[in-house]
């Protein structure tokens, strides 16, 4: 494999659970050694997508390849290649850590198993409670666990299904700089996450909506696109305000955090007007804001689930 | 007033999803109406028709009445008209034949002189059950078909001692001790029930549990998933062999005839079908709970149509079919034979090599249906 072919392509992948088209047309390229955030809402398809691209599932249409093996065909060579780490905790509760690495490591056939478990124990800070019963660990220690378990066999691509849902703030950041740290090393990784931190420390994100992809690119390009401007309120903002504020021309969204208050719209202008109608209320201080991610986000939701409807 | 409404919530929740749960709702239903109407007619205590083999050398209107008065009885099919003496041995050797009838060559002219020639029956009494009603009627039998021919100088026979001397042989088991029939068959009963429900549960519980996904996404094949699921109970398997044959012989006096290679290669079959069985069906079954109903499903004709529990050859025949696809079936004689009848290896082949078909097709079956993806 040279450095020139991508660590995914996959190109209009559909699929279907009868009526319903879960995952519509998804394109998608993943360059080796990139970190690609895959954000969407709840059943948005991000999961049966990264199935499909684990030869999990079986697309209805489209094709894709994974370290260049055909996702369809080539299943067995991608499962050999790849980690995975599943949404849901998958590795045995009545297994200790280190079996469970050890069942892991004797079907990708590490030898000598004992260097490879003891090494990943190591390096993901497990060799103290190596003994402890899976199903005993608390939710950030068996996310560990199953880092561990699919890094193990050195892949060279990643697929991390939400790794850190659930997980305490140190330990989600510890989590990442180990990515960043396999990233450097060459490791491409695929991660489906709902925070917006960890959005912003992908290279890139791709963001898909009822089974479409709708934004992709830098987290600056897809708040670019989005084209949204913000203004920040602050002072007696409150909730009374917040909701007079939703009712005006050029508002799209309101969100409050303490005393400030975000608007948010598109139509620069009509936005403009109407907080500028405001500037002169006693007690409020108004300047622009900076447009986040997660305002685009609710945008693209709120944009894409209208038009479903 | 609210421990009514905290009932209520429970029993609606219960409900729902017993009515989701359309397996287990059909198998409530289902059940007693299919086990009534198979069982309610296959089961018969008292067997008839029962497969006979006739050594008649020299065969006279004498012999011929005999065989009528038999075949009227009902309790006797014949086989196959004459048969060599080895023909028959073999026969009632891997219980194809339940009894041999034979006439010495003399029979016709002693009967005439009044010198009350030998009429043997040879029995399969391993199941003693199986044997006594047909043995019982036979003497009758025997009186009935030659009181007519009985004229002239030989009617005075009729009134003193029966004209013929009814020899039985109770072959296998001649004290006719039930315990020599139900303790082999006993191992092949515990065999089907545990070693089917330690792998039918197997795949299910990893979906249930969530650790199919995992497994999929690894680099492991089918086959070596079912072989490493299995293997670990052939172990388990002969360790409960070994509890039941101790105990068969010290404590139930179970004598062993045969060979034990023969016994060990049948066993090896059988218990490798049993679990390839259940593993089938956790490869069809969509939780824990279903595996388990379809082991207990397979389980009953397991128990009433292979033999065990009432005596094979007196079912009708759509019931033994039934029962030929079992697996207990023919392992019953595997072990019968070589503990009562000193089978080997060559006397248990007729009865090995469907114990292997069948595992062939189920072993397919769980592979075909083993699902490589989620979908
Ligand atoms: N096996 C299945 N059968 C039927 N529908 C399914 C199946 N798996 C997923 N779905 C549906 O497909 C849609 C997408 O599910 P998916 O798990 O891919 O979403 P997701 O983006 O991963 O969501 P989340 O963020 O909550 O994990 C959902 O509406 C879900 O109900
Ligand atoms: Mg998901």
């Amino acid at each position: 494999m040279n450095g020139e072919v991508n660590a995914i392509e996959a190109v209009d992948l559909t699929k279907r659970f009868g009526e319903k088209t879960v995952v519509d047309h998804v394109s998608l390229e993943v360059k080796q050694g990139e970190i690609v955030g895959f954000l969407g809402p709840n059943g948005s398809g991000k999961t049966t997508t990264i199935r499909m691209l684990t030869g999990l599932l079986t697309p209805d249409s489209g094709t894709g390849s994974c370290l260049g093996f055909d996702i369809v065909r080539e299943a067995d060579q991608i499962k050999r290649n790849i980690g995975y780490m599943t949404q849901r905790f998958s590795f045995y509760e009545d297994l200790s850590i280190r079996e469970n690495l050890e069942f892991v490591a004797r079907l990708y056939s590490l030898t000598p198993m004992k260097d490879y478990v003891d090494r990943t124990l190591e390096r993901l800070g497990l060799v103290s409670r190596q003994k402890q019963l899976a199903g005993q660990l608390s939710g950030g220690w068996k996310q560990r666990l199953a880092l561990a378990a699919c890094i193990m066999h050195e892949p060279r691509l990643l697929m991390l299904d939400e790794p850190t849902a659930g997980v305490d703030p140190q330990a989600r950041r510890e989590f990442w700089d180990q990515i960043h740290q396999l990233a450097d090393e060459g490791l491409t990784v695929l991660v489906s996450t709902h925070y917006m931190d960890e959005a912003e420390r992908c290279h890139r994100i791709v963001y898909i909506s009822y089974g479409k992809v709708v934004a992709r690119g830098t987290v600056e390009e897809v708040i670019a696109d989005s084209g949204l401007t913000t203004w920040v309120i602050r002072g007696v903002a409150n909730g009374a305000l917040a909701e007079e504020l939703r009712r005006q021309p050029g508002v799209e969204q309101v969100a409050q955090f303490g005393t400030t208050l975000h608007v948010v719209g598109s139509d620069a202008v009509a936005l403009r007007a109407t907080v500028d109608r405001y500037a002169g209320r006693p007690g409020l201080e108004i300047a622009p804001g900076e447009t986040s991610l997660e305002d685009v986000f609710i945008r693209l939701m709120s944009q894409h689930g209208e038009a479903r409807q | 007033m609210t421990a009514g409404s905290r009932i209520r919530a429970i029993l609606i929740k219960e409900f729902i999803q017993l009515r989701r749960d359309r397996l287990t709702f059909g198998m409530m239903v289902g059940i007693p109406i299919m086990q009534l109407i198979l069982f309610g007619f296959a089961i018969n205590t008292d067997p008839k028709q029962l497969p006979t083999a006739i050594i008649a050398p020299n065969p006279n209107a004498y012999t011929r009445d005999i065989l009528a008065g038999m075949r009227n009885s009902d309790y006797f099919r014949f086989e196959k008209d004459a048969v060599t003496e080895a023909e028959a041995r073999e026969g009632l050797q891997r219980g194809e034949l339940s009894f041999v009838v034979t006439f010495p060559a003399d029979f016709g002219r002693d009967l005439v002189r009044g010198q009350r020639p030998q009429l043997l029956i040879e029995a399969d009494a391993t199941d003693p059950s199986a044997a006594s009603n047909a043995v019982g009627a036979f003497n009758r039998i025997v009186d009935d078909a030659l009181r007519d021919d009985l004229v002239g100088p030989m009617a005075q026979e009729k009134r003193g001692r029966p004209a013929v001397d009814v020899v039985v042989h109770r072959l296998y088991n001649p004290e006719g001790i039930t315990r020599y029939n139900i303790v082999p068959g006993l191992l092949g009963v515990i065999l089907t029930m545990t070693m089917t429900l330690m792998t039918a549960i197997s795949l299910t519980r990893e979906a249930e549990r969530g650790t199919m996904e995992n497994l999929l996404a690894m680099p492991v094949k089918p086959v070596e998933v079912m072989i490493g699921k299995i293997a670990p109970y052939i172990g388990i398997g002969f360790v409960q062999v070994t509890i039941i044959l101790l105990a068969a012989y010290f404590v139930f006096g179970v004598p062993m005839m045969g060979s034990f290679v023969a016994l060990f290669v049948g066993l090896t079959a059988f218990i490798a079908t049993n679990l390839a069985l259940g593993y089938t069906f956790s490869t069809i079954a969509r939780s824990q709970m279903q595996a388990m109903q379809m082991t207990f499903f397979f389980f009953l004709p397991s128990i009433l149509l292979s033999g065990f529990m009432f005596p094979f050859l007196g079912m009708p025949q759509w019931a033994q079919w039934i029962g030929s696809v079992l697996p207990l079936t023919h392992f019953l004689r595997i072990v019968r034979g070589t503990l009562l009848k000193a089978s080997d290896l060559w006397d248990i082949l007729p009865n090995l090599w469907p114990i292997l078909l069948i595992f062939t097709v189920v072993s397919t079956i769980a592979l075909l249906r083993y699902r490589k993806t989620l979908d």
